[in-house]
């Protein structure tokens, strides 16, 4: 489930929960509690195209809809440039085969760009001169540069079509853009990076982006929230992740909350939309609030 | 203490005394019977085994022979910057700048990333940095509220993360958080870390005087635990625990009372 269609409402039988869209509920990866999901697949092909989705956490990892999203767009045919600055490339690759997916596969066969952040920090560090020529796409880390034009041109050049592409859509994924700001970048920066990416990934490509923005309970970083919140303003999607208020729960795990963008141009009220979730080994299952099945 | 006891090699920093003073001051292994860490003889040595971890009387400190026995790395920061005063890394701070370089020149050489396959087994590297942040450091971010350069520490963090990731070698860092005043950068160093607890102590605070906390000398918070490589995020079911400190040992134990 990545996103809840305003058109079908939520209808509850019997304490399970059914939620309708357009396209079918996926078997493995996320799905949703009470009722099984039918066998059909998401068709990336069906979903709005040149769209903008921001995944906040707050008080808790939201990490796991970056598997979901990566898996998802992977798994629907879409070539996709993953920009991983937080965690190492054989962390996703072990999640994501755990939802059904091969990253080492996808990369192999030209589907999947990814950027492993921490790597390519330690080549620009303690690694030889480019032998290419070609400033590292993490070159403002150096000091040399405050913007993030060569992390631009990475993901521009990641995902303009190639003669021989045959992929579906170009997506871009970013975990976590809160990382940037710890390694110096000013938040005016990043907003501009994301800025740029919109250009090209989302008007002239017709491709989507995901970014997560990872927050902590306390919010005493302003630099993240105002990024965050900058963000939130021209997203289409967001999808906000939060620990229960109520302290730890064995069967659940947090609260997400839905905002879809009817609108950016009119005052049009956003639909928001509130679900609770448990994590578990494959897949996570998401329910109305109360109606998990510890307390039914 | 770990780490000599199971044959692992050691990396001690610290900017406050000399590191073989930390050595010294560790523990002395205590009883017959030797529990070891199935994890570790994995990589060292296969071997049949029980339990995890060791003993310790903290009341002792270690015998040199066993010290002897492993091979130690140390960096103490005033013998290191008269060295090189000038070493400079992506505007960080000197002393952190330094610091990366050493560890990663110990990491390269002694082949912990897999460089040089063939020159012997493979074994672990348990690096241990004593109070980052602080003012021996060359930091500012603990003594003032609009520090100088925010950024040294989350970047110190960031690339020593990437050295972690790249080879067989884990980190334990102190942090005097009560110094730090900002805390947006306590939120960013937790972001980066897999691994954050937290140690409160009841000195000098009302707690001291709390019947409920008679016994114990301190609360131990568990802010956050690694997430890697698997979707499941923080699932223990306890969170209050709070710790003694007495002449042998130091316990850690869930806090039934509060």
């Amino acid at each position: 489930m990545t996103e809840v269609s305003s058109t079908r409402s939520v209808k509850a039988r019997c304490g399970s929960f059914l939620v309708g869209t357009e396209r079918g509920v996926q078997r493995e990866g996320f799905q949703v509690a009470g009722r099984s999901s039918t066998a059909g697949s998401m068709s990336a092909a069906a979903s709005p195209q040149g769209k903008f989705t921001l995944l906040r956490d707050t008080g808790t990892d939201g990490s796991f809809l970056v598997h979901h999203f990566l898996s998802f767009y992977l798994r629907a045919g879409c070539k996709v440039c993953f920009v991983a600055l937080l965690q190492s490339f054989s962390h996703y690759n072990i999640v994501a085969q755990k939802l059904g997916v091969s990253l080492t596969a996808a990369r192999e066969r030209g589907q999947l760009v990814f950027l492993e952040g921490l790597k390519s920090c330690l080549d620009l560090l303690f690694g030889e001169e480019e032998p290419s020529g070609e400033p590292s796409p993490l070159q403002f880390i150096s000091g040399s540069t405050s913007n993030l034009k060569a992390l631009f041109d990475f993901v521009r050049t990641s995902l303009t079509p190639a003669d021989s592409a045959s992929w579906k859509g170009p997506v871009l994924l970013v975990d976590d853009l809160s990382v940037l700001l710890s390694l110096g970048a000013a938040p005016v920066a990043v907003l501009d990076f994301i800025h740029y990416c919109r250009v090209v990934v989302c008007s002239q490509l017709q491709g989507n982006i995901v970014v997560l923005v990872h927050g902590s309970e306390d919010a005493e970083d302003e630099e993240n929230d105002l990024v965050g919140n900058s963000l939130g303003h021209h997203s289409d999607l967001i999808l906000w992740v939060e620990g229960l208020a109520t302290g730890f729960c064995k069967d659940v795990h947090g609260e997400i909350k839905i905002i879809k963008r009817l609108s950016l141009e009119s005052t049009e009220q956003d639909l928001v939309q509130v679900y609770q979730y448990k994590i578990q080994e494959r897949n996570v299952t998401f329910f109305a609030r109360g109606l998990s099945a510890a307390v039914l | 203490a770990e780490g000599v006891v199971c044959g692992h090699d050691l990396f001690v920093a610290s900017a406050m005394e000399p590191p073989d003073n930390i050595l010294k001051v560790k523990t002395h292994r205590r009883g017959k019977d030797i529990l070891i860490d199935h994890n570790y003889l994995e990589i060292a040595s296969p071997t049949t085994s029980t339990k995890f971890g060791h003993y310790y009387d903290i009341s002792k400190t270690m015998s040199p022979e066993l010290l002897q026995s492993i091979k130690w790395h140390s960096f103490y920061l005033p013998e290191e910057l008269s060295l090189e005063p000038k070493l400079k890394m992506c505007n960080m701070n000197c002393g952190y700048a330094n610091l990366l370089h050493s560890i990663q020149r110990v990491i390269y050489q002694e082949g912990f990333d897999g460089s040089h396959p063939q020159k012997k087994q493979k074994n672990i590297l348990r690096i241990g940095i004593q109070s980052l942040g602080s003012l021996l450091w060359g930091d500012d971010i603990c003594s003032s509220d609009t520090p100088e350069d925010i950024h040294s520490l989350t970047k110190f963090l960031y690339v020593l993360r990437g050295l972690l990731r790249k080879s067989l070698s884990a980190c334990i860092i102190t942090v005097p958080s009560h110094l730090i005043q900002n805390k947006a950068i306590m939120e960013r160093v937790t972001n980066l870390s897999d691994m954050v607890v937290g140690l409160e102590s009841f000195i000098g605070s009302e707690r001291e005087t709390n019947p409920l906390y008679k016994d114990y000398h301190g609360l131990l918070h568990v802010h956050q635990i690694p997430r890697l490589n698997s979707l499941i995020c923080d699932v223990s079911d306890t969170k209050d625990l709070a710790f003694r400190l007495k002449r042998k040992q130091f316990t850690i134990e869930r806090d039934f009372n509060v």
